[in-house]
């Protein structure tokens, strides 16, 4: 891109734009400029001009995801919505908050723990450094799809959002939803842009259901020789009728304790009433704590930050299944790591079928491949034993109901694999795509399937 | 081709009990819920297998006839209305509960199975299906699906949505395929999400994998009843604003009062205004802090009598008021119209007041029966249809019930759905470049427009016509394939 016209194009649509650096890199991808709009005219000028002369964009929120996914194929104008940093509205009596994209989780915290209340998603912190303070933007959360513990009880952002306004190509702005909780007036475009990676358009503003700040909240905790036994305590604890907000695993490597834990809220009485049922059902040696085990929700366990890796930028996968499966889920995290010669971490959301599993910065390229595929190879294993349980012949259950997606990881290691995987409905999810964004403009690659 | 050349073939793929082509028969399907609406079908087909409904929808695709799909035929807002010129699906010989996976709170159903069955069925494991319409003993898993259909206990639990997680569907070129694949988490679009609710306009769902929700420890049903709508409102915002999160939170006023007290003898507290039904569930210490908080709140708020009952029977025998408010109103009206607009829930008692005012101006009585804790208004417009000029007068008042809710920032559907009957209030809620943006959605799939067309939008672009000011005949509608409102 190198017609002079464009830095005026650009100029004229939005009155913050500045030549990109190296730093601006996704996934290695160097875009040209960096733009920042201070609201949806300047989003939508940006885009139009995007449009006109064929500029491929990546929204950004604070960039912490923004490592996330694969490479775009083209990248030369990044968005960045650090400009859409508005509370706009916090109706308090509704418990709904209307929100510019780029607020970040932090700030959003604090004017809604003000009045008692909370948006009650807990999306694991950036992957690349153990720790992001609150920095990640309302945008960008929705934008990855990304939970964390509480998705249990509460979800993920998909559930919560009730409303969204998004500017796609060349710059027509939509909203769909609204600001009531309850409402099925039209498709529900908020469903769409959650998790799209970009793909279809930036978000500029959301509205979110909210929940009240429980007045307690316990964590029992205990740990397990092996996955099976653990696997046991995860199933009992969410079979239980003593309402689990989240019950998680760690796993720092193949041969350490394997941790459960398990948080309950509420009244504190009925939360220390409960906690003792649940201390029974755990087990001998658990303990119980009103503060979070340093590896609660961290995706990235403890290890990978204080070991003797340094900072070198781990590979990290999600990994999706159903619960009933968690036995062999673990086993094929095992058997995959062996044959590759790697030693992975595990920690998640065991009892909602999602767990991240982390290779060191400095796994070998050729190992780490090797683990991906052998992962989902075991993972297709295991779900289809977890089907004879469930009694489903050919036909009637999802053919896949396991994955593996690789969210993260060193460029050598990129290189190498393949981040998505296998995706159900592919051609469907592509006409959505053509639909949307049929110039490919919106991160193009960066998705799923090439899109 | 013309529908009826397509009987011979449909035949061989439904077998000769599965096709319906005797007018007088296809009379029966004419409308569904909302009886205001009718258009007998011209032709009827009632497959058994996911196969056979996507061989079905194969051969419309190939004759460009469009089609409709009908679950148990209970909804609201007109969306299974049959075409005149189409071909209605009915799923109703799908109703097998397929498997029951406890751990993984999973159940795989199909479509034409009820959604209290599903509940049935999970309830040995300690586990049930939360969205529950009140029409769930007979209203069908795969019509939820199409509306997102909420319920009473939608305010704790959420929607039909919240509980999707993965959807066996016939596309509409005919092609049989899984969205997501159970875990919640499928990589890529959440073409799950985005299809739950879009009112049988994207394909014909074949099997669902839902989410199923433990049994609670304890239920606790609250009835308290007030002198007026207002206290009982002021009540609802009480409650919610002292961080407790009912189950369920229902109101209904005088008129819906007397109406049920009529039917069901239901033995609301004399003489009040408005009666709040509150559901409290969850751990045992938790419902017992709750219960006595919400009693002292609507104590505050003006209640004049409050009784509680944990036990399944009398929770049963307060809920039959309200469940009972519906059928009861037809009792007292010859003919009533539905809505089902939404409100912000602190606008509560302003919209009541202004519903009552529209009331009495126009003559036209209103019932209020309602989801108070989300907003989600029922007014009952009654109206008797005898009298010449009523109808258009009670419609007149249901629209402008539906404006008040846009004025005040809420919607025009919380659970019935657009369908047809709302169609044409959808510019009122959004934009054009919303709708064309919606649009986008049914192009992707539905590229043909054969797929419960006329549903959802007033005046649909045709796929791949380039947005601009609208001039003239719309090309669909001269086509055939829309209608304009």
């Amino acid at each position: 891109m190198t017609s002079p016209s464009i830095p005026a194009a650009l100029a004229k649509a939005c009155r913050t734009v500045r030549p990109a650096g190296p730093r601006d890199a996704v996934a290695g991808v160097v875009p040209g400029w960096v733009a920042a709009p201070a609201g949806d005219d300047e989003a939508s000028a940006l885009l139009a001009a995007a449009a006109e002369h064929g500029l491929a964009v990546v929204p950004r929120g604070s960039g912490t995801r923004i490592g996330w996914g694969a490479p775009p194929r083209r990248c030369d104008l990044i968005i960045e919505t650090q400009r859409l940093n508005r509370v706009i509205e916090h109706a308090a009596g509704d418990l709904v908050v209307r929100v510019q994209a780029g607020v970040t989780l932090g700030q959003l915290a604090g004017v809604l723990g003000a009045a008692g209340q909370q948006l009650a998603l807990d999306p694991p912190p950036a992957l690349a450094n153990g720790s992001d303070g609150g920095a990640p933007t309302i945008g960008g959360m929705l934008a990855t799809g990304t939970a964390g513990p509480r998705r249990l009880r509460y979800g993920t952002p998909r559930d919560l959002a009730i409303g969204i306004t998004v500017v796609r190509p060349p710059g027509t702005v939509a909203k769909s939803g609204g600001k009531v909780v309850k409402n099925v007036a039209g498709y529900d475009l908020g469903k769409l842009y959650a998790g799209s990676f970009g793909t279809l358009g930036l978000i500029t503003e959301a509205v979110f259901r909210l929940h009240p700040v429980p007045a307690a909240a316990l964590f029992i905790t205990a740990g397990f020789a092996d996955t099976t036994a653990a696997s046991q305590a995860v199933a009992a604890a969410a079979g239980t009728d003593l309402a689990p907000v989240a019950v998680e695993i760690d796993r720092p490597g193949r041969d350490g304790l394997v941790r459960v834990a398990v948080l309950l809220d509420g009244d504190p009485a009925g939360v220390a009433e409960r906690a003792a049922l649940l201390r029974d059902v755990l087990g001998a040696g658990t303990a119980s704590s009103d503060s979070a085990p340093s590896w609660w929700g961290s995706a990235q366990p403890a290890r990978l930050v204080t070991g003797p890796h340094g900072p070198a930028e781990p590979t990290v996968l999600r990994v999706s299944f159903w619960a009933a499966a968690l036995p062999g889920v673990l086993a094929a995290i095992d058997g995959a790591g062996k044959d590759a010669g790697l030693d992975p971490a595990v920690n998640g959301s065991a009892a909602a079928g999602v767990l991240y599993v982390v290779l060191d910065g400095d796994a070998d390229p050729a190992a780490a491949a090797q683990f991906v595929t052998g992962l989902r190879d075991g993972l297709e294993q295991a779900s289809l034993d977890q089907s004879t349980g469930g009694g489903f012949a050919g036909g009637e259950a999802p053919p896949s109901r396991a994955s593996a997606v690789v969210l993260t990881a060193p460029a050598a290691v990129r290189d190498t694999v393949d981040m998505w995987g296998p995706v159900p409905s592919l051609s469907l999810m592509r006409a959505v795509k053509e639909q949307f964004d049929p110039g490919y403009l919106m991160a193009p690659g960066r998705f799923a399937g090439g899109l | 081709m013309t529908v009826e050349a397509l009987v011979p073939r449909m035949t061989e793929i439904c077998g000769p009990g599965g096709v319906v082509s005797d007018p007088a028969e296809l009379r029966t399907y004419e409308c569904d819920g909302l009886t205001s609406h009718r258009a007998a079908p011209a032709l009827v087909v009632l497959p058994e297998t996911a196969e056979q409904v996507a061989a079905v929808v194969t051969e419309c695709a190939r004759a460009r006839v469009p089609f409709v799909a009908r679950g148990s035929g209970t909804g609201l807002s007109g969306g299974a209305l049959p075409r005149t010129d189409g071909v209605l699906i009915v799923m109703s010989k799908m109703r097998r509960i397929i498997a029951i996976d406890p751990v993984s709170q999973r159940a795989i159903v199909e479509p034409g199975v009820t959604n209290l069955a599903v509940s049935t069925a999970a309830r040995p494991y300690g586990f049930f299906y939360a969205p529950d319409p009140s029409s769930q003993v007979i209203c069908s898993v795969g019509g939820n699906v199409a509306e997102n259909s909420g319920g009473a206990h939608c305010l704790k639990n959420g929607f039909t949505v919240h509980h999707v997680m993965g959807l066996q569907v016939v596309t509409p070129a005919g092609e049989l395929t899984w969205l997501g694949d159970g875990t919640g988490s499928a990589p890529g679009y959440d073409l799950v999400g985005a299809f739950t609710g879009s009112e049988g306009t994207l394909g014909i769902v074949t099997k669902i994998v839902v989410r199923l929700t433990r049994i609670p420890q304890v239920i606790t049903t609250l009835l308290a009843g007030f002198r007026t709508t207002g206290e009982g409102g002021a009540a609802v915002s009480a409650i919610i604003g002292a961080g407790i999160l009912p189950a369920a939170i229902e109101m209904m006023d005088a008129l819906a009062i007397e109406a049920a007290e009529a039917a069901v003898a239901c033995n609301y507290p004399a003489g009040a205004g408005a009666v709040l039904v509150v559901e409290l569930d969850g751990p045992e210490a938790d419902v017992r802090r709750d219960v006595a908080a919400v009693r002292a709140l609507c104590k505050e708020a003006g209640a004049t009598e409050i009784r509680a009952a944990d036990d399944p029977a009398e929770r049963a025998a307060i809920w039959a008021g309200r469940k009972s408010a519906f059928a009861a109103v037809g009792r007292i009206s010859s003919a009533y119209i539905v809505q089902d607009g939404v409100v912000p829930r602190t606008a509560l008692g302003e919209v009541l007041d202004k519903i009552a005012a529209l009331s009495s101006e126009s003559g036209i009585r209103v019932a209020n029966v309602f989801h108070a804790g989300d907003g989600n208004l029922h007014p009952l417009v009654l109206y008797d249809d005898a009298v010449p000029g009523e109808e258009a007068a009670a419609e007149k008042l249901s629209g402008a019930i539906l404006d008040l809710c846009i004025e005040h920032g809420g919607s025009i559907t919380g659970e019935h759905g657009v369908g047809t009957d709302k169609a044409k209030y959808m510019p009122k809620m959004f934009s054009a470049e919303d709708l064309d943006t919606m649009q986008l959605l049914r192009c992707a799939f539905d590229p043909a427009g054969l797929c419960n067309p006329g549903k959802i939008f007033p005046t649909p672009r045709l796929c791949g016509e380039v947005p601009g000011p609208r001039r003239g005949v719309h090309p669909a509608v001269a086509a055939g394939l829309a209608e304009q409102f």
